[in-house]
This record gives structure tokens, sequence and C-alpha cells, in this order.
């Protein structure tokens, strides 16, 4: 049909650009932050990205895989990702040596909606792997503090060595222009500086005005239905819970399938939605 | 819209004539009551008064596997050098499948457009052909038994000719190329054409009712009828292989042996194999069978309503025919529908 020619863009929506792992930090067992660095020079300058958006990462002839940003377009130059190594592509993705180079396409998804965050009060809640995507959103909010109320981060490890972040994290106990609330479900040695306890328990440590707050919640799926009960409770409008979900992001791009819920799919409807587009499609959470 | 007649003895010319417009695709007779698209060599090998392919046109255009990449660890991703500009004509495309290609059109357009789709949907000419439902046809239900567009040429079977709508200007030349088959459409033609017409809505044996269906599907999402169809299903994915509008597909690299250098290729997926919402670690969002064909229910007949205000389902029976379990979308709708079904 000749029709179509109009239709037809000059890109290939499925072309991984080049990147080049710069740093390798490892984090808790199983977990390394990759500082990765675009080949291409422009891909540089032009790459950009709001917080809560993901990448699809190749590791050249293994495949590739969904992955959150976990650093802030507040700081570019280098984009971080924190990989857990549970499937074939981040098993292959930990056995690369420094300096390797992989695929990366991107950003894609929804992100957090900043904007409408702005002049708010914010409630950031993780858990475990969680906090991976929740630190982009951390940082972004950090670095422009002003536009923003009151911050407060609530993160649940299970235990200290299993806290990601940990010691980023337990700097901003310092900060008096946010509240950071850390938390380990056991602390066997009686080391831990802080609360001990589920997440949930912090919310005993905070006050909420529902009026001009914005929940984010990531963390297990067990996690939701806990921290959900809570802020229900406190009166915060549904769709002023946002929760970043996961599924198989396979295309990024609406095209594949397989990261359908309900009828939305999560790589360009989300994977950021509001406790009220989960109300709405079954077995999103 | 311009309207000509082809008498058919004048069809083989015609068809003949296209080859110059691309490779000629077209029905052929594989056994009994068994037909596919297939490259016509042998033009008396073509079969328009046909039912169903086993497929639908959809393979030309996303291939059941294809290769989306080339991989070096040197030069990265480079798209194949395969000949996507290679033309084709694709003759006797019923109503049902056009819109099966439009609905394909909505979801590999939008904001990420797929060019390994559309180059293949712009290099491609279409020739629609009328058709006569059978007892496996409801595409009258899911309005798509008329098609306003999405072909250059349709062919409405008019006994001893064809009806010729010209929608395109590459079909306007199609037709001028051999302007000499063709006649002028005379007074009695219009008279049979809507004989004809008036006629076609006694041929359908079965149907559906859109009225209100994502609504009751909704206060039937916990309906028992999921856990049954679950019992029954066999999870083969068939129906989606053979269906016109699902367009799943899975994404693997292959490596050479040289263990390096390889393919990343696509293949066709359904939403009923187990590992469709796998995640990395284990997690499965769609564990259970039951869930599995309820979601491709509800994709089909709800999610897509939602999504581009009409459901994907196009009403060509081929889940009807090829299901190895006998499911029957028609039968499974009726069912929910029904007042009496708890």
């Amino acid at each position: 049909m000749s029709n179509y020619s109009a239709k037809s863009g000059a890109d290939n929506i499925y072309q991984p650009s080049l990147a080049r792992i710069v740093r390798i930090l490892p984090q808790i067992k199983d977990h390394r932050l990759f500082e990765l660095r675009f080949e291409d020079p422009e891909m540089r300058r032009s790459f950009t990205y709001n917080p809560g958006q993901f990448v699809e990462l190749s590791v050249i002839g293994t495949g590739e895989a969904p992955v959150s940003i976990s650093s802030s377009p507040t700081r570019p130059g280098v984009l971080e990702l924190c990989v857990r190594k549970i499937g074939r592509v981040t098993e292959a993705l930990f056995r690369l040596p420094l300096n390797s180079v992989v695929g990366l396409r991107g950003p894609y998804g929804n992100g957090f909606p900043v904007e409408a965050m702005e002049r708010n009060n914010l409630l950031i809640v993780a858990g475990g792997l969680g906090m991976a995507p929740l630190r982009s959103l951390l940082w972004y909010v950090l670095d422009n503090r002003s536009k923003f109320k009151e911050i407060i981060l609530m993160f649940g490890a299970k235990i200290s060595e299993e806290m990601l972040f940990k010691f980023e994290l337990l700097s901003l106990l310092d900060r008096t222009d946010m509240k950071c609330l850390l938390t380990v479900d056991k602390d066997e040695e009686g080391t831990w500086p802080v609360q001990v306890g589920v997440v949930t328990r912090l919310f005993d440590f905070v006050e909420i005005d529902p009026e001009i707050t914005y929940a984010i919640v990531c963390g297990p799926p067990i996690m939701y239905k806990f921290v959900l009960e809570k802020l229900l409770e406190r009166n915060l409008p549904k769709d002023r819970i946002l929760m970043s979900l996961e599924r198989r992001m396979k295309c990024g791009v609406g095209k594949c399938g397989h990261c359908s819920v309900g009828y939305k799919y999560t790589c360009i409807d989300g994977p950021i939605f509001t406790y009220w587009d989960a109300i709405n499609l079954p077995e999103m959470i | 819209m311009q309207i000509v007649k082809l008498p058919k003895e004048n069809l083989d010319k015609f068809v003949g004539s296209l080859s110059k417009f691309g490779e000629i695709h077209a029905p052929i007779k594989k056994d009994e009551n068994t037909y596919l698209f297939s490259k016509i060599e042998d033009l008396s090998k073509i079969e328009l008064n046909y039912n169903r392919t086993i497929l639908p046109p959809k393979k030309y255009f996303l291939p059941p596997t294809e290769t989306i990449f080339r991989f070096s660890p040197e030069k990265g991703y480079e798209p194949p050098k395969d000949n996507l500009n290679r033309k084709y004509v694709l003759l006797g495309v019923h109503s049902c499948d056009i819109h099966g290609l439009k609905i394909l059109d909505l979801v590999f357009s939008g904001t990420y457009v797929d060019n390994y789709y559309f180059t293949r949907r712009k290099n491609t000419s279409i020739i629609g052909v009328s058709c006569i439902p059978d007892d496996m046809c409801f595409c009258r239900s899911m309005e798509t038994d008329f098609v306003e567009d999405g072909f250059d040429l349709f062919l409405s079977d008019m006994d001893d000719s064809y009806l010729v709508r010209i929608a395109t200007s590459l079909g306007d030349d199609m037709v001028r190329a051999s302007q000499s088959l063709f006649k002028e459409v005379d007074k009695e033609d219009i008279a049979e054409y809507k004989r004809k017409s008036n006629e076609m809505k006694n041929y359908f044996k079965i149907g559906l009712e859109l009225y209100n269906l994502p609504e009751i599907m909704d206060l039937e999402y916990e309906s028992k009828i999921w856990g049954e169809m679950g019992e029954k299903c066999l999870s083969c994915g068939t129906c989606s292989m053979v269906c016109p509008t699902c367009y799943c597909y899975d994404v693997f690299d292959e490596l050479n042996l040289d263990g390096k250098t390889g393919e990343r290729r696509r293949r066709w997926d359904s939403c009923l194999f187990k590992d469709h919402a796998l995640v990395a670690g284990g997690l499965n969002f769609r564990k259970e069978r039951s869930s599995r064909v309820k979601n491709r229910y509800f994709h089909k007949q709800r999610g897509f309503v939602a999504q581009y205000g009409r459901p994907s389902c196009v009403g060509c029976g081929r889940c009807i025919q090829s299901c190895p379990a006998k499911v029957d979308i028609v039968e499974v709708i009726t069912k929910i529908r029904s007042v009496d079904y708890e």
C-alpha cells in the first residue's frame, strides 16, 4: 500500500547504541552498580531521561533485558544501572570485565510525573531492589530540593548486609532538609544504628498531610499490600500513590506484548502507575 | 470511489499483468478445505473462492521469524541487509483480513514506529476479494464484513465478473495498465450488486453481540468460566499463530559457531505460553493457564476497545477452526453474555 510511506520514520526503534562499562561498583551480594558511557559522543550529549524510566540493556551474544535507571538526570555524563544477577542477561553482564561494550536502547517508559509532584511533600517508600529506580528520583528531588516541600525516605532491607546503597543512604541521616528512615527486618548482632523492623513500622515516625503528599512505592510484590494499607489509612488519594512495576518489558516500545497488565503495557503506559490505575487494571498488583 | 467491471474471463490476463507491480501472492488450495497464501508461479493455482487461509496475511508483514540485527563485538548491532524493499502484490485478501492488517497498523505505529513492519506494508499492494461466510465466520458481528480502505483494489464477485473498487492511485495504475480488460458498470450490474449485498446477511450462521461487552466482561472478571477454559485450553498457542491480529513476539539472540557473532531474531509468541509473563528470577505473573486464557480474551474483546475503540477480533473464524481443544470464541462470549450463566 503506497499510502503507508508517510508513517515510516527513518529510525530503527530496536537499534541498540554501544556503551562502555566505565565503572563497576559492587553493592550487596549479587548486586552491582554499573556506570555506562555511550561510545558515540553525540549520544552522550543527547541522552536524557526522567527518573523512573528504564533502558533495554544488551549483552552482545546473550540478549536484552530491561533495567531501571538508578542515576539522576541532574547528574549527566554517565548512566548508572543497579543490576541484580538473576537471569541469563544479567549473569552474562556480571561476567564482563570492566571496559567491555554493551548495547543500550531507551530511555523507555513514562517515568515519574516530577513536574506535577513539585510543591508537594514526597514520601518515598522502597523495599529491597525497589531502591534502584527510586534512587534516580531521590537524587533528582534532592538536586532540585527547593522545588519540593518535605521529603521523607523510608527504605527497608532484610538485614544490614542486604541494604542497597547503604553508605550513601546512611549519609543522608545527617541532612536536615529531609527525613531519612532506614530499617532492617533483623539485626541479630545489634549493630544497626537506626530502626529495626519491617518498613511499614516506619509509618509510626511520620506525619502525612494527604492534601499535599505524593507517595512513591517500589519493592517486592508482597510489600505493596502492606504499604498501600498504611497509605490508605492515612487518607492518601489513590491517584497520588505512585508505584513502579516490574514486568517482562521485552521490546520496551509497546509492540511485543509481554509486559501487558490488564490492557496497558508496562513499557509505555508505565512502569509508573498510580494505585487508581491498579484498581482499574486487574492483575496489576 | 471509482468502480469498474472485470469479466472473469479476463481475470488471468489481469493478474498476469500485475507481476510488474510486484511478486504475486494469492490463496492456493492445499488440501480439501485447506487454503494458504503462497507465491504464485502458475496462475491456474490461484483460488479466489475460498473460506479462509491457515495463516492470515500478517505473515507477510510480521514474518513467523525474522532477523532484526546481526551483531559482532566490533560493530555492535547492524540491521540485516535483507531486501525489505521487495515489492509484493497480495491478491485475494478478505475484508476481515484487511481489517486485521489495519489493526496491526495501529499496534506497529504510534510513538514508536516498527519499520520492519511498515516497510513491508508500504511495499505490498493489497487486492481484496469478496467472500461468502461459512459456519465459522462472524465478521458481521465484529463489523469487519465490509471494508472501506486498506486495499488498492477490491474485487466483488458477481458470478460472471468482478466489480472492482479502486481505492488508491496505485490501484488505478494497475487498472489503467490493462484498461482494455475492464468494462463500465451498467445498470444491471448495479441491480445485481445490490441484490447480492442485501442477501449477504442471510449467510451468517453464528454471531456475537458486542453491545456492552466490555462492561459485561468486567462484571464477569471473576466468573468460573475462566477456570473452565483453563481446564479445556491446551496452552498450545495455535489460536495466536492463526489470528490476524495477534502480534506478540519473542526476541532472542543466536550465536554463530565462532561464539562471538550472531543474529538477534524475533518470532511469533503467544500469551498462552507458560513463560509469556515470566520475569528473571522466576516470578510468573500469569502462571495459571486460566489466567492466560482470561488475559487473551480480555485483551482482544475488552482491552483493545479501551485502547483503540474496537475489539481486536475480526471474526475470521480461524481460532475456531484450528483449536485442537475445540474452544470456540463465539460460544465463550455467548456464555459470558447469557443471563443464566453464573
